[in-house]
């Protein structure tokens, strides 16, 4: 009996394994997402699936990856089989269609309005009663206050949060050098890059480092719904930079996985009334002047300004300040 | 733990004499080492342990059962267990192979091997997860013919599994190979001399000799594959549901500010981890009882 009780005991190490894979004849879709878009899609996706049966009597199950914008696009292009993108801004589906050519490179005249169905701008969440009295743009320079922003390297969020605040200096001082050096203070505050929007909301939040968290409106919304009104408020700058996370299919991913129609109604549906109503109550601004009507209490009206209006669009924007060597690699020193 | 306490585990017969106490360091000395030990197990292991499983029950067992039972959380815990025991058993044939081979034989570029060996130890796992994509990404060196072929490696589960057997790779073998150089050849000699095929050796010589190693390895080499993060975050794809594997549902629910479904599934984890423990310890105990010493892990080999 003994001689077998080492047998035994690696028989036990393995009895947990009766779990059995079921497998199904549905449609399933691969949404690849940003970071901040949990939330949207489980609802979306749920109202989804119920309409995609009532209209053709075919079950479709929608799975979700999330995280930061620039890292999901590199994940896409090494073979992460996306059906379709949904990312944190236009350029991280542009390197798709560039580099991986996955999906033609005029994708956002395919849907209305830059194929963006929703979205959002930049604001600031603040540590309830705002101890630093952080009001605008200009106070997050302020020798003293701690800042938190994810990477602009790998975060679409934070790209937005820089050229938010580029924005502002420029239309301040009207002058790039001015607005350099803003910015150049302004990151000096940031005591920790982490890779996404969520990753930053999380270190502000959860490990409460930091004064102010610069973050996507539905983010901080989200944050402040989640965790509780009377530990955090949100502060909206005199002026911010109108974010557009657009949508794509993902071509040739699609037409391999036979899911070409139903990736397309996917995305047709997030313009649909109830995909706006979904939007909306997700704390992202809707597209459609009924839902934009509807939810007006909700959003506050910051004076927003376009990226294609003060930077010429996200290919320039990546060009002069994301590349290797543009000007965040020349402003951003950690440590100094 | 107050003093009284610890006064007792220091000096068990505090009237008699203790010969011992004579060749060893000054009551104080022990008394500040002994308390010096507990007091960081217990800041270190012990609390950050207790924290996880009081924060997974916060809201109640049935919060704790929806938590674990939720679809997203069975998937991923199935893909953990397969992901395991597909490590365990490839390392297991590679670990006796390789530590026979090692210890049996004399080649060219054994050296090599033996290096080569600990090569997982000391790489980066965010590194060796990145190879694989390298590897058998779409612009990786494979990729374009995977794909062809309609074969997905890397954001799936081979991918995983490649990245975990690639972790804990060395774990079985280390663990083998000083105990069969120490065991010597001897004996599995005197089977050959006996006329024993090579089977009939490994199996009624090498095996019983070598066993309470192996399964001291096979669990280690488990708990680190449950375990991983760094290499399979880099070659899962986060799809809910399909490429999760348990460590890595753990930090999308706490991103998702789900703090107690969070901490009741690494309140498995640590469960597991503390199941491998119990089997260590027991293993350990028959190791002692049959009189066989297990090297202590990871010790580095001598080449003969």
């Amino acid at each position: 009996m003994k001689k077998y009780t080492w047998l035994l005991s690696l028989l036990l190490l393995f009895t947990p394994l009766s779990f059995s894979l079921a497998e199904t004849g549905k449609v399933t879709l691969l949404n690849v997402s940003y970071d901040p878009t949990r939330e949207l899609y489980q609802d979306f996706d749920a109202a989804f699936a119920k309409y995609w049966k009532a209209k053709t009597g075919q079950d479709v199950e929608i799975n979700l990856s999330n995280g930061g914008s620039g890292k999901q696009a590199r994940a896409i292009i090494d073979g992460l089989e996306a059906d379709v993108a949904t990312l944190g801004l236009a350029y991280d589906i542009d390197v798709i269609a560039e580099r991986a050519k996955l999906l033609p490179e005029d994708w956002q005249k395919r849907l209305p309005d830059h194929s963006t169905p929703y979205t959002s701008t930049i604001v600031f969440l603040v540590h309830k009663g705002n101890p630093k009295g952080i009001k605008d743009w200009g106070d997050l320079v302020k020798p003293g206050v701690s800042v938190i922003t994810p990477n602009p390297k790998t975060s679409g969020g934070a790209r937005w949060n820089f050229l938010a605040a580029w924005g502002y200096a420029l239309q301040k001082y009207k002058s790039e050098e001015k607005a350099r050096e803003f910015v150049t203070s302004l990151y000096k505050n940031v005591p920790v890059l982490d890779s996404g929007a969520r990753g930053s909301t999380t270190t502000f939040v959860q490990r409460g480092v930091g004064d102010v968290l610069i973050a996507w409106e539905n983010e901080a919304f989200l944050a402040v719904n989640e965790l509780g009104k009377d530990q955090f408020e949100i502060v909206d700058p005199s002026v911010s930079i109108l974010a557009e996370p657009p949508v794509a299919l993902v071509d040739k991913v699609a037409a391999k996985h036979g899911t070409t129609e139903v990736a397309q109604a996917y995305l047709q549906y997030l313009y649909s009334a109830e995909g706006q109503d979904i939007i909306a109550k997700n704390y992202y601004r809707p597209h459609s002047k009924s839902a934009t009507a509807k939810y007006a209490k909700r959003f506050s009206k910051i004076k927003l300004f376009t990226i294609d209006k003060v930077f010429g669009g996200w290919k320039k924007a990546q060009q002069a300040f994301f590349a290797d060597n543009g000007v965040f690699d020349q402003i951003y020193l950690p440590g100094k | 733990m107050s003093n009284e306490n610890q006064e007792v585990i220091i000096n068990p017969r505090q009237s008699g004499y203790d010969p011992t106490r004579a060749l060893t360091e000054p009551p104080m000395v022990r008394f500040i080492l002994i308390a010096l030990s507990l007091l960081f197990l217990g800041l270190f292991l012990f609390v950050p342990l207790a924290v996880v499983f009081a924060t997974a029950l916060e809201k109640g067992i049935q919060a704790y059962g929806e938590a674990v039972l939720e679809r997203d959380a069975l998937s991923a815990i199935r893909l953990t267990l397969l992901t395991t025991f597909i490590s365990v058993v490839l390392n297991t044939l590679f670990g006796v192979a390789s530590a026979w081979a090692i210890t049996r034989f004399q080649f060219p570029g054994k050296n090599i091997l033996i290096t080569l060996i600990d090569l997982p130890f000391t790489v980066s796992p965010v590194v060796s997860g990145l190879v694989f994509v390298l590897l058998f990404g779409l612009q990786g060196y494979f990729g374009h013919w995977l794909a062809d072929h309609n074969l997905k490696v890397i954001f799936a589960t081979p991918g995983i599994v490649l990245a975990t057997v690639f972790i804990t790779f060395p774990f079985i073998s280390r663990e083998l190979i000083p105990l069969m150089q120490e065991q010597g050849p001897e004996e599995e000699e005197a089977g050959m001399v006996l006329g024993a095929s090579g089977w009939q050796i490994f199996w009624k010589v090498t095996l019983p000799n070598i066993k309470w190693g192996l399964l001291y390895g096979i669990i280690l080499c488990n708990a680190r594959a449950m375990g991983e993060f760094g290499a399979v975050s880099v070659v899962s794809g986060h799809i809910r549901g399909l490429t999760n594997t348990m460590p890595l549902h753990v930090e999308i629910l706490y991103n998702e500010y789900n703090f107690t479904a969070a901490f009741a599934v690494a309140s498995l984890l640590a469960f597991l981890a503390l199941l491998t423990l119990v089997a260590k310890a027991f293993i350990e105990t028959h190791a002692q009882d049959e009189k066989i010493a297990l090297p202590p892990a990871h010790e580095q080999s001598r080449t003969p």
